[in-house]
């Protein structure tokens, strides 16, 4: 009986956009008893007061009406209001537009003007002044938490492909704070420290060397070269160009200069590697692609190399120190979730810091 | 210059070695700095009020200089050289009777006295972290530092300490708990001094009584303690911590009484109104907040340009402005009051007296009414 009930239903809603009333309708009403006013729901779009869609027992059914009704009254509605637009004609007011994330971005008021001479003085002489000053070339050490399982070795193993000048070294229990003594004194300039959790990669602490700042990111959906589709060949050992999209607050600043400072200044275009730093709404996007001009209009890429999201999770002063470090921005998860404040970027402003590259290829809106 | 300097309510110095003077009214920090070029040597240690009128303002820079701001004229007018980059940033600066009393981080005292280059020196341990000036007996001086505990000295008996505190017993696996005192102060009214650690304590200590160990311990959080300091209330303090947590705390029970929230990094300097619930809190995130102690909500956000080692002075004149900027607020509470009053006595007159039994009758038939629907629609549950 209910697979009958089901077709039943099936057929009445083809009755309905078919507008085939009569035949079928006498048909499902011997079969149902349970529904004489659906057959009016055919013809007629209203349906009397006494019933209501929650009196139907059958879930399956129930959701099937309830799904008509509000399609009925939605049609209702949008010619309703099409009828008075042009009754109105000239007078009509103007269409509303529709609230999104974008739309209701607040505008974050620690975005930097980039004519500020404060910022650009505190830049000028923070932590990685030697770097953009071109006096030392970075030097990064990639290990993971200890004991690493096969896809965080092979997470490591593609970065140090990706990011030139990187050495990976396995973790031995260590603790961080013993390592970065011996690495300053090795001439390092970078340490990255990938943490594992359950065979997969989530968490990164990149942490600048001499004295730098310590970013704690959170790592999601890392795509490992296998699990490409259409890549290209494995990377060379060309120096990539660097893009670092939409980092636009003082803290995205922040972040986008230790990103930059990762890789060497001068990128070799003949190698025709970029590595992306996409942020949008604090995720920031990670992307490795190589790109042929084919004219002077069009470009090719194809993906090479890892893929991953980060999240930062905290900016703290001074090289590792958990405990007693003082934190310059943490992420506090007790504030009332707004999806529309952002720290890391504000749309007003949209700044490229380095790299030669068109934007907007990658991520299509 | 002037004018911008009298308007400015709260100084605060910066990593770069501007003054920043902050207007509340118009929510603005205005720079004043010396020279055009800025270095990050001249990176603003400690700030403190030149004179008791508040007219000028002592910065202690990292290269061991110490400027003074006239805050009339918005200029800097004196510069004194006051100890050498070696030995460590400025952790103290304080005045006393035309004296200036500089404590560095290499633990060393000292007072140069105006005129003469003699200096009277205290070695107040290995290393000082805070040193504050008793408001109160303005000769007295207490520091404090890692593994160092809470002196408190009298510059005019610069040889042994007055107070020295004892740390306090072993915990419950007869270990020796560190210590790390990283911000004290004087209590009003009282012998009593308050500091706040590095491991996440408050501690009271009182000199009058023969007891060195603290006299009430508290805990706030689980990570280290920045800076403190005392409302107009003698009864509570209010401590930041490296994250941006903020709060205040009771000091007759040691418990906390509540949190002050918006700072998104770790604080450096909090300075509450000397007669105000205000309290004004800086730190790595680049802005002036200003909350109030009574309903712990924001009151004033200024954005800095620069961060890091933000101290803050408030004045006497921040009330007088303050008045100024916000007597709507203060007019609507008492009109508020007044309204309450008169409202609750129409109340009471419109109200029947009803009396306790029925009202309790009613309670509690229905509470059973609830209840039987309850356990009706439990039945019927479990029938089907």
């Amino acid at each position: 009986q209910t697979t009958e009930d089901i077709q039943s239903s099936k057929l009445k809603k083809k009755a309905k956009k078919q507008k085939k009333e009569s035949k079928i309708a006498v048909q499902n009403a011997e079969q149902d008893a349970n529904e004489p006013e659906s057959v009016d729901s055919a013809s007629a779009p209203v349906f009397p007061p006494t019933f209501s869609v929650s009196e139907i027992k059958n879930k399956q059914r129930r959701h099937l009406m309830f799904m008509r009704l509000k399609q009925e009254k939605r049609r209702v509605r949008l010619k309703k209001r099409r009828k008075e637009r042009e009754a109105l004609g000239d007078e009509a007011p103007p269409k509303p537009v529709p609230k999104t994330i974008e739309n209701q971005r607040v505008y974050d008021e620690t975005t930097v003007d980039p004519e500020d001479e404060e910022v650009a003085f505190d830049e000028g002489t923070d932590e990685f002044s030697a770097y953009f000053n071109r006096l030392t070339n970075p030097k990064v050490l990639i290990t993971t938490s200890d004991r690493p399982r096969g896809r965080t070795v092979r997470f490591c193993q593609q970065l140090a492909t990706i990011i030139p000048d990187s050495h990976v070294y396995y973790r031995r229990g260590l603790a961080l704070k013993r390592i970065i003594p011996q690495c300053i004194a090795r001439g390092f300039t970078y340490l990255i420290v990938i943490n594992e959790d359950r065979k997969v990669p989530n968490g990164l602490v990149l942490c600048h060397l001499p004295d730098g700042p310590t970013a704690h990111f959170k790592v999601s959906s890392v795509r490992l070269r296998k699990e490409m589709k259409r890549r290209g060949k494995d990377p060379t050992k060309h120096t990539p160009e660097v893009i670092l999209n939409n980092f636009t607050t003082r803290l995205g600043h922040s972040i986008g200069r230790m990103f930059a400072a990762l890789f060497p200044h001068d990128p070799e275009f003949v190698g025709r590697q970029v590595a992306t730093f996409h942020n949008q709404r604090d995720f920031i996007f990670f992307r490795f692609h190589r790109y042929i001009f084919k004219n002077e209009k069009r470009v090719g890429i194809q993906e090479l190399g890892p893929r991953f999201t980060l999240k930062l999770r905290s900016l703290q002063k001074g090289t590792f120190d958990s405990k007693f470090g003082e934190y310059e921005w943490v992420h506090k998860v007790s504030l009332p979730l707004s999806r529309v404040k952002q720290s890391l970027y504000c749309p007003h402003i949209t700044t490229v810091l380095l790299g030669v590259l068109y934007c907007d290829c990658f991520f299509k809106r | 210059m002037a004018e911008k300097s009298r308007v400015c309510s709260v100084w605060v110095g910066s990593e770069t070695g501007i003054l920043k003077g902050v207007s509340l009214a118009k929510k603005q920090a205005f720079n004043f700095c010396e020279m055009s070029h800025l270095s990050r040597e001249q990176e603003v240690c400690v700030l403190c009020w030149g004179d008791v009128h508040e007219t000028e303002v002592l910065l202690g820079c990292a290269n061991g200089e110490v400027k003074t701001f006239s805050t009339e004229k918005g200029v800097f007018t004196e510069t004194r050289l006051c100890g050498q980059i070696d030995e460590g940033k400025f952790t103290g600066l304080a005045v006393v009777d035309s004296a200036l009393v500089t404590s560095v981080e290499s633990g060393l005292v000292k007072v140069w006295k105006e005129g003469s280059t003699d200096t009277v020196e205290i070695n107040a341990g290995k290393s000082v972290c805070r040193m504050r000036q008793n408001p109160a007996q303005r000769h007295r001086v207490g520091t404090g530092g890692k593994e160092n505990g809470l002196k408190v000295w009298d510059l005019e008996r610069p040889d042994t300490p007055v107070f020295t505190a004892k740390n306090v017993r072993n915990d419950w696996l007869d270990l020796r708990v560190p210590e790390w005192v990283r911000d004290l102060a004087f209590v009003p009214d009282s012998d009593k001094i308050v500091t706040c650690t590095g491991h996440h304590q408050v501690r009271v200590y009182d000199p009058a009584t023969p007891q060195r160990r603290p006299v009430l311990e508290t805990q706030f959080g689980e990570y280290p303690l920045t800076a403190l300091s005392l409302p107009a209330s003698p009864v509570s303090v209010v401590v930041g911590n490296t994250q941006g947590q903020m709060a205040v705390l009771d000091l007759r029970k040691g418990l906390v009484c509540g949190s002050l929230k918006g700072l998104a990094g770790g604080v450096r300097e909090l300075q509450c109104h000397p007669s105000l619930p205000l309290v004004a809190s800086c730190g790595l995130d680049r802005f002036l907040r200003v909350h109030s102690l009574e309903d712990r909500s924001v009151q004033h956000k200024v954005r800095l340009g620069t961060l890091a080692w933000l101290w803050t002075l408030l004045s006497l004149c921040f009330r007088s402005s303050l008045l100024q900027e916000c007597p709507a607020t203060h007019q609507g509470d008492e009109a508020v009051k007044e309204e309450e009053h008169g409202g609750e006595d129409e109340v009471w007159d419109a109200m029947e007296t009803v009396t306790e039994k029925a009202s309790q009758r009613r309670k509690a038939t229905e509470g059973f009414r609830d209840g039987a629907e309850k356990m009706a629609i439990k039945k019927k549950k479990v029938k089907k």
